[in-house]
Order: structure tokens, then sequence, then C-alpha cells
């Protein structure tokens, strides 16, 4: 049996599986293929994203662009404010020679050798060639964490999300309490009108939640953020669902146990919903952490910006400082991320049981 | 001590009636077993009591109060579910602490009192344990403890043995006797196994189609049942009813079933030529030569037990007829075998099976 067999080499076993046996039919080469292309569409982007937060600015901007995080070899020359760039150059003779440049006219570029600053040249541009090296450009990183207040976009972030996720599991269960545990007459209608208000996007309500915010003193609060979108229907109806196949000998019995409502709710329910609650849970948290277009309006000082908000900061309408984002958007998608690959089992259940994600 | 009673009970689900006036009195301390096929309204009754369903129109009293408007949580009475209903996320402990710490009871009397409760029912060594982990009838038991430690005003029963296989069934039904004969408790259990019935209860209620068809101690309606239902579902093997005709000959009543025709003691109301159906356990059956037999049937099926001795007949007039016997019987399939009716145990039905004698002495 392969349990006797080391890690990597099960691991090789099991990504080579075929069908049925020992020889690859045109299926397996066909379903590997697809699975690849899957991986490459999805997984793609993402490492590139985060290979090109590893780029400098002028790395970014290259054309045609690498997959590797090079940057150009630079140089320090007395007498120059900036460190200048280096080049190999190819010099009229055939031979090459690695010069800094100082400057560039149209298609000449003015050169100097860094071991001998008094001799300038003069090259067109087509025979120079940039010198580069495998350069990780950790200043994205930790320029927006010192300079840019990022790590209190962070801090709110977090706040926003944890206490949004809390509020949010605590009014949704009770309200998926009363609509799956109480029998009354119209049961089903108010389900129907929670659900209902999915049909309705959050662009058309954004004048009068506004409004309805500003009215309350919450403008440029975290709450602004936290409690407008606090009760989701989507909640509710997963909640609900779950609800629904807690038997109802247990509600009598806990009742005859001389259980308030409240108790019923608290310590019977409540405990016994917890893989759809843990699956609301993880759906709260990454539609918090990645909520834009709502914090984006009601957070206008920098103080209370969230990550997302801080994010479009760097996106200046002249100047969009790239290598910021790119970094900062990896920095993002790490909890998410984490969330993900924890918890994945019941987001799946998460997804199965209630369509949505 | 508890009384129980209901008076002139109704239930309709929405238009559906289940229970038709339903009047009822259980006496303090006594264990009484509402039973009848399913569907008659025995777990509705007992939910009716137990506050969890309410009454369409009656009244329920516990000590003489009407509780109609009292929450299931305040009328002080413990159930036993068919399903445990145990809470799956709690330890036997906490499932058995949970009434009690709801009461607001001190943590040392709960320890007290479960402990208490554990030992009677043999269950101390699982009480860490989750309901998932113990067997079907340890579950029993702790659903059972979860009760007892309440020390309830009356205990319910809603079919709890009737998951269990037959073996356990027939311990816990003895266990359950005993726990009732050592608290002493008002009890009401409810089931629709004629045999539990029949040696758990101090008090029968026979339930059909919502109505009491009647309510008595097990052997009353063993040999006095009031009516052809009873008489049908009470008792194992079933009685056997045969469909006769009233006759005479001369002074001589007789039952007349085809050419089967049994003499019997003229009774006050009897009417000539009406219909009517007699009835014989297969125990009160005796077996008989040619000349002096009431009946003759052909064996179908013989069931040897060593001790005791079924015989499954039939025959054109009678029908299918199932004999009872002590002891070890030899006879074959295809036999013809000659019956005799202890008369003293004949019951005799009017056309709309109201008894008219038990006994045709």
């Amino acid at each position: 049996m392969a349990s006797s067999a080391s890690l990597p080499s099960r691991t090789w076993q099991f990504l080579t599986l075929r069908r049925g046996g020992k020889r690859w039919h045109w299926t397996d080469l066909f379903t590997y293929g697809y699975l690849g292309l899957g991986i490459f569409l999805m997984f793609g982007p993402v490492v590139w994203l985060v290979l090109s937060s590893f780029k400098t600015p002028a790395g970014l901007l290259e054309f045609p662009p690498t997959w590797a995080p090079l940057g150009q070899v630079v140089v320090e020359v007395e007498g120059y404010k900036k460190p200048l760039p280096m080049y190999r150059v190819t010099m009229e003779d055939g031979t090459t020679k690695d010069l800094a440049q100082i400057r560039r006219i149209g298609i000449i570029s003015q050169m100097l050798d860094p071991a001998d600053p008094s001799t300038k040249y003069k090259i067109p541009i087509k025979q120079r060639e940039p010198i580069r090296e495998f350069r990780m450009a950790w200043e994205n990183y930790l320029d927006p964490l010192e300079r840019f207040n990022f790590l209190s976009y962070l801090t709110n972030s977090v706040i926003v999300t944890t206490l949004a996720t809390l509020i949010t599991l605590l009014i949704n269960s009770m309200a998926a309490f009363g609509l799956s545990i109480y029998e009354f007459k119209g049961r089903n209608a108010v389900m129907l009108f929670v659900i209902g208000t999915l049909m309705i996007p959050i662009t058309v309500i954004l004048v009068p939640v506004y409004l309805v915010v500003t009215e309350l003193g919450m403008v440029n609060s975290l709450w602004a953020v936290i409690l407008p979108g606090a009760a989701t229907p989507t909640g509710v109806f997963l909640l609900r669902q779950y609800m629904l196949t807690i038997p109802r000998d247990l509600i009598e019995a806990s009742r005859m146990d001389k259980a308030t409502e409240w108790q019923v709710y608290w310590r019977v329910v409540l405990p016994l919903a917890m893989p759809a609650v843990a699956v609301l849970a993880i759906f709260s948290i990454m539609w918090r952490w990645n909520e834009f277009l709502w914090p984006l309006i009601v957070l206008n000082r920098s103080e209370v910006y969230t990550l997302q908000v801080g994010l479009n900061a760097f996106q200046g309408e002249l100047d969009v400082q790239w290598h910021y984002i790119l970094a900062m958007t990896v920095v993002t998608l790490i909890p998410v991320v984490v969330v993900f690959a924890f918890l994945q089992k019941f987001i799946t259940t998460g997804i199965a049981s209630s369509g949505m994600k | 001590m508890t009384e129980i009673a209901l008076k002139n009970v109704y239930k309709a689900f929405d238009s559906v009636e289940v229970l038709h006036g339903i009047d009822l009195q259980v006496q303090s301390g006594q264990f009484v077993v509402f039973v009848g096929p399913s569907g008659c309204g025995k777990s509705t009754l007992l939910r009716i009591i137990a506050g969890l369903e309410e009454v369409t129109s009656g009244d329920v009293e516990i000590d003489g109060e009407v509780v109609n408007n009292v929450a299931a949580s305040e009328r002080g009475l413990a159930m036993v579910f068919q399903s445990y209903a145990l809470y799956p996320h709690m330890t036997v402990y906490q499932n058995m602490a949970f009434g009690l710490e709801n009461s607001r009871m001190p943590r040392d009397e709960i320890n007290q009192r479960v402990s208490k409760a554990a030992e009677m029912l043999q269950i101390t060594d699982y009480l860490k344990r989750r309901p998932k982990a113990l067997s079907g009838g340890q579950r029993q038991r702790v659903a059972i403890g979860r009760a007892i430690v309440r020390e309830p005003k009356a205990f319910l029963f809603d079919e709890p043995l009737s998951n269990l296989d037959a073996e356990l069934r027939v311990t816990m039904r003895k266990e359950l006797a005993a726990l009732h004969a050592n608290i002493g408790g008002t009890m009401i259990y409810v089931t629709h196994d004629q045999t539990e019935a029949m040696t758990l209860a101090d008090q029968i209620v026979v339930l059909n189609q919502g109505r009491v068809e009647q309510a008595g101690p097990p052997l009353e309606l063993y040999n006095t049942p009031q009516n052809l239902f009873v008489a049908g579902f009470i008792g194992s093997p079933r009685m056997n009813i045969v469909q006769a005709q009233l006759a005479r000959k001369g002074e001589q009543w007789i039952l007349k079933s085809g050419q089967t025709e049994i003499m019997i003691n003229s009774l006050p109301d009897l009417v000539e030529g009406e219909a009517c159906s007699f009835g014989i356990r297969p125990e009160h059956i005796k077996l008989a030569n040619a000349d002096d037999a009431d009946a003759s049937v052909i064996v179908e099926l013989t069931e040897q037990l060593g001790g005791e001795t079924y015989i499954y007949c039939r025959s054109e007039d009678l029908g299918a007829f199932n004999v009872h016997q002590a002891g070890q019987i030899p006879v074959k399939r295809g036999e013809p075998l000659h019956l005799n009716f202890e008369r003293s145990s004949l019951h005799l039905f009017d056309k709309n099976g109201k008894v008219l004698a038990n006994g045709l002495g």
C-alpha cells in the first residue's frame, strides 16, 4: 500500500491518478488539461499579483512585462542626486561596456562610466540593454504601512469585520429562530419578504440609507459601516433553513424542561445550528472585509478608512501608485485566503445549502 | 401526588377533528396507559396534557386547577419522548441538569439529584458522554433520568420503548414498572402495543378515532370488553370474532353462522333474526370430539413453541380462526379440528358492535 511510501511520492501518486488503472487514457489527459487550465485561469492572476507587488514602479511599467520582480541595477555617482540606472551598451567597435544613464533625450541617451564619471557618452537607445537583477521591492509593503497609516486602516477593517460579524450572527440567528421555531400566520410571507430584499441591489438604496445614517449622526464613524448591513437576508435564510431541520422534539423537550424562550434559543437551538452559524460567520467575514462601495461613501476621513477605501486612496486622478496598490492588495487578500483555506469545508456546505456566495 | 382530569376535550387541526370529547380522570399515583391504533389521537391527548398542544374546547385540570392557558414549562410535568429528544450537544450530565438549571436550583442540589437518578438508572458511568456515544437503551435511561431529576408532578411517556429492539423492550418495560413502584408518581404512558399496556398499567384507556372506547384496569378490559373494538384490540393473539345471526330452535337460542350453530342460554334483550357477532379468545377454546363439537375447522398452520401451541385454522363458516393450547398438540396442515367453546368466555356483541353479554353461561 501507498501508506508506507513517503509523502512526496504519495503526492505524486495522487497527482497522476488515472482512470481505471495503469494506462493513460485520453480522458485522463483531457481532465488534467482542463484542470490545469482552470488553475491557470484562477490562480494565475493571483500569482502575478503577488509577483508584481514586489516590483519597483519602473519594473511595473516595463514592456514587455516580466514575470519575476526584476529591478534595474542602479549606482550612486557623485554629483548626481538620484541613483543612475545601469545599462549594458554595445559600443561602435563591437565591444560592450556597463554605463550609467544620466538622462535621455529623444533616441539618444547621455551616459557615463561610474568608474570614470568625467567621460560622457552619447549612445543611441537601441544600443543599450538595461542590466537587471532579481530584487524584491519590500518598500512597496513597508512604505504604506509606515508612512500612509495603513496599520490604522487594518485596525479599522478588523474592528468593522469582527463587530459586524458578531452583530450579524446575533440578529440573524434571532430572526431565523423566530421564523423557524414558531408557527404563526404569515410566517412564509415574512420569509418571502426577507428573501425579496435580495432582489434590491445596494446601489438602489444607497441614497436613502445614507440619509438615515446622516440623521443618526454616524457618518465618519465605523458604526456607519457596521450597522446598516448587519441584517442580511442571506444569513436569515441560511440559518432558518438549518434550524428547520432541528427536531421539534428537542424544542418541546426543552420547554418541558422549564426553559424560557431565550434559553431555548441560546442553549438549545443556537448550539445545534452551529454548522450554519459557522458558514454565515465565514461569509460575513468575507463580505465585510471586501466591502468597498458603502465604506467609501460614509467614511470620508482617513482615520476611519478601512483597507479597501485606503487602497483606493493610492489611485489619484493623474497618478496611480500601482506598486503600493498591488502590495496592499496582497495584504488585504491574506486574511480572506487564510479564512478560506481553513474553513473551505464549511463554505462549500454553505454554498450547497443556500446557493449563494 | 397529582390528579389529572380531562373534561370534554376536543381538538381539531384546522378542519380535521382528531379528538371528539374526551372525559378522563387520572388518579394520583396511578400508571395510566393510553393505547390505540396509530392515528387514534393518543399522542395528541398526551401533548395536550403536557401543554405542547392547545385544546380546541374543553378543560385540562391538574390538581383541580384548569391549566388550559398555562405554558408547558409552567405545568410542572416531565415528558419522555419517543425519539428521546436528548440534547446532542450536551453530555448526559448536562442533559439531566438542564431542567434543574432552568429553575435556578443550587449547584449542590443539582449534583445530588443527578447522581441519585443516575445511580438508580445505572448510568453513572456515562455521565460525561454525549448521547451520540450511547446505545438505544442507555439513551432511553438518560431520557427517563432527565424526567426523574425534575421530581415532576407527573410523568408523561410518549411511546418510549418503540425504538428499542424486542429484548431490550421487555427489560425496559420491567424497569419502568419497577420505577413506578419505586417513586410512585402519577404516570401517563402512550403506546400502540397492547402487551405494554397490559403489563404496565393500573388503568388502561383504549382510544379509537379520537374517542375513548373503554377505560379500566387491564383485566377488566380483557374479561369484559364493552365493544368489538376493545375485544379485538386487547389480548394477544386477538380474539376470534365471527359474524352470526341470532336464531331460535324451539326454546333454545342459537348463534347461527352458515352451518355452524352454537347453543347459548337466553338473555333478556335477544331479538330473533338479528345480526350479531360473537367472540372467543384463542385460549378459551377446547379441542373436542366430532360428535360434541361446536364447530369444525381445517388447520392451516401450527406454531409449536414447546410449552404452548398456536394453531391457525380456517373454515367456511367461521373464517380465519385461531386456537391457543397449552402443551404440544400434534396436528398437521389440512387436518380437521373439532372445537368446543367455553360458554363463560364467549362474548356477544350486537350489530353495532356494542356488547350484549360477556360470558354466556
